[in-house]
């Protein structure tokens, strides 16, 4: 295999880790429809899934173009199976109440942005404009995270502490964010990818201030579970896989 | 905020000024012209604004719960964006119609405490479930359909915050009415097995959106009030048949047929005929026992109790940082 072809591979993977994170996120996010707790929560939690679908679909558009064997978005969503997804193990955590959808919101939005933001630098441009137009998006759903994180925090004495059980649940999987492996320290030295190791010190910062102010305390544990990236999942990733999949699956080759 | 129109006593005898402002509201109404929040109403016009606009808000947001249904399961991508979107613009109708209801002296709370109570009703079409993808098709073209022929005119409404509602909503419905339209012409268009989904769910979907325009006009009870005030500008038989006689040529355009031996294409009028609808299903289905009414509410009453003690973090934070603030100015 030429140095060019293995690049270009390279790529299709590196959106497809990105295209599933946001494809994944949305997926959950729309599990609240007409269930939010209010009107206007379930318009704002749908619009952050409409946003990261909207990504998704550029994402897992440009990995089919790369890898060239044909696959469009609907075949990448729909087709592979579980081990074949290397989203996070944040974004697939289940919603729980609104405290852990929150939460989970407020840890991956933070990344996302930190991420996204110098990746529209990206020397490729597919992936360069895609990040452009995906940071202004992203930024109001940290902003949205960060209010309804110190809402729930500093509100009363029960949503404080389903803040305080979302956070300590949600946060060991916070560490496989900033995981680094040899794909993306290739795409990083070429200018394509970012390589989430540098950006662990400011998500760090970012999440401490906000959460001290929410009167939430920053978590410490041992356990770091990973695996995402190499498409080893949490057991409730294939429920939902089986429920997202099944009607597409059920219609070999039907248009809809 | 104030009390139901319905619980104020209307048995007063009217003043010589109430006889003034009665006049002052009739000529408005005979020029054609809005009645505005601050305008003098009679209580028997409010009483029925609240309770239409309550009902058409109560619609939409049980309404989000039968399409809401196939988001996780949507069959491609494009399609799931779609859906998640029209389920959006239902949750944002219910917020402007709350809010035009609010300007007649009721609270989004109280409304929905009242929904929540079975005291107030919302469309029964929503009382039916949605068991396959093709219903979302068919729920766009038939019952987003019927909804537009029915809020159309009240986009003319005499009351002038409705009627602003309505112009935003019925361009978004329209919108919902082709995308219906779209998904069932694929499914007729795709495979055998996606054509047979969309007849399936036509034939469910048919008869429940005939029922969306109301009791023949005959048993309508507040027809003829509510068109002497021109909150309404037609009759249900009206709007039935309007809406009958655009569906037949879509849906040959469709390759689907309606589930009525009887319709047949009347000449001398240009209308279409149609078969006898069970009236008696439609007072089944008003009076609670449709497929799915325990489970509507049921599920709305669950989403309102589960999202309580988010409302009130939300609450005791403003009042938090509003003490923070005052400390701080003092």
């Amino acid at each position: 295999m030429s140095a060019t072809a293995t690049s270009t591979s390279d790529v299709a993977l590196y959106a497809l880790r990105l295209g599933d994170d946001a494809l994944i996120l949305a997926q959950r996010l729309g599990e609240w429809s007409s269930m939010a707790p209010e009107l206007e929560e379930d318009i704002a939690l749908t619009n952050i899934a409409l946003d990261l679908l909207g990504q998704a679909r550029f994402l897992l558009t440009l990995a089919g173009e790369l890898e060239g064997s044909g696959r469009d978005e609907d075949e990448l969503a729909f087709g592979r199976g579980e081990r074949e997804f290397y989203n996070c193990l944040l974004v697939e955590q289940p919603n729980v109440d609104f405290a852990h959808t929150i939460a989970r919101q407020l840890l991956f939005s933070t990344y996302q942005l930190a991420l996204y933001e110098p990746l529209t630098g990206s020397a490729d441009s597919g992936l360069a404009g895609i990040a452009a137009k995906a940071v202004k998006e992203v930024a109001y759903h940290r902003d949205h995270a960060v209010k309804w994180s110190l809402r729930l925090g500093d509100g009363t004495a029960a949503s404080h502490s389903r803040m305080q059980d979302a956070i300590e649940r949600l946060w060991p999987y916070t560490h496989e964010l900033f995981e680094s492996d040899e794909l993306v320290e290739r795409l990083a030295v070429g200018g394509v990818a970012v390589n989430p190791a540098g950006l662990c010190d400011s998500w760090g910062q970012f999440i401490g201030a906000t959460l001290g102010e929410a009167t939430v305390t920053v978590p410490e544990t041992s356990w770091r579970p990973s695996g995402g990236r190499r498409g080893e999942h949490t057991e409730a990733f294939g429920h939902m896989l089986a429920e997202m999949q099944w009607l597409h699956r059920s219609h070999p080759g039907a248009s809809w | 905020m104030y009390g139901l129109p319905e619980e104020r006593n209307r048995s007063q005898p009217a003043e010589p000024e109430d006889t003034a402002l009665r006049d002052s509201f009739e000529a408005t109404i005979a020029a054609d012209e809005r009645i505005e929040p601050r305008d003098w109403m009679p209580d028997e016009y409010r009483t029925t604004l609240v309770r239409q606009i309550a009902q058409h808000a109560h619609s939409e947001i049980i309404g989000m719960q039968p399409e809401g249904n196939w988001i996780t399961r949507a069959p491609s991508l494009q399609r799931k964006a779609i859906l998640m979107a029209k389920v959006q613009d239902e949750a944002g109708h219910g917020m402007y119609l709350y809010s035009a209801a609010e300007t007649l002296g009721v609270s989004r709370d109280q409304l929905v405490e009242l929904l929540l109570a079975g005291k107030q009703k919302y469309s029964s079409i929503f009382n039916y479930p949605t068991l396959s993808w093709a219903d979302m098709g068919a729920i766009g073209w038939l019952v987003d359909g019927a909804a537009i022929m029915n809020q159309i005119p009240l986009t003319r409404c005499s009351y002038g915050p409705y009627a602003r509602a309505m112009v935003r909503v019925c361009k978004e419905e329209s919108f919902h009415q082709r995308q219906g339209f779209e998904i069932l012409h694929t499914l007729s268009h795709g495979t055998g097995a996606q054509h047979e989904m969309a007849q399936d769910a036509v034939n469910r979907w048919w008869w429940p959106s005939l029922m969306m325009f109301g009791p023949p006009d005959d048993e309508s009870p507040h027809t003829a009030q509510s068109m002497a005030w021109k909150i309404k500008r037609f009759t249900n038989d009206e709007l039935r048949q309007r809406f009958v006689d655009i569906c037949v040529p879509q849906a040959a355009v469709l390759e689907l047929t309606l589930p009525d031996p009887d319709l047949r294409l009347d000449e001398p009028t240009g209308n279409y005929r149609y078969g006898e609808i069970d009236w008696e299903e439609f007072k089944r289905v008003l009076k609670g026992d449709g497929p799915c009414n325990r489970q509507r509410l049921e599920h709305r009453t669950r989403a309102h109790e589960e999202g309580r003690w988010v409302r009130e973090a939300a609450a005791a934070y403003a009042a938090k940082r509003a003490r923070a603030e005052e400390r701080l100015a003092a």
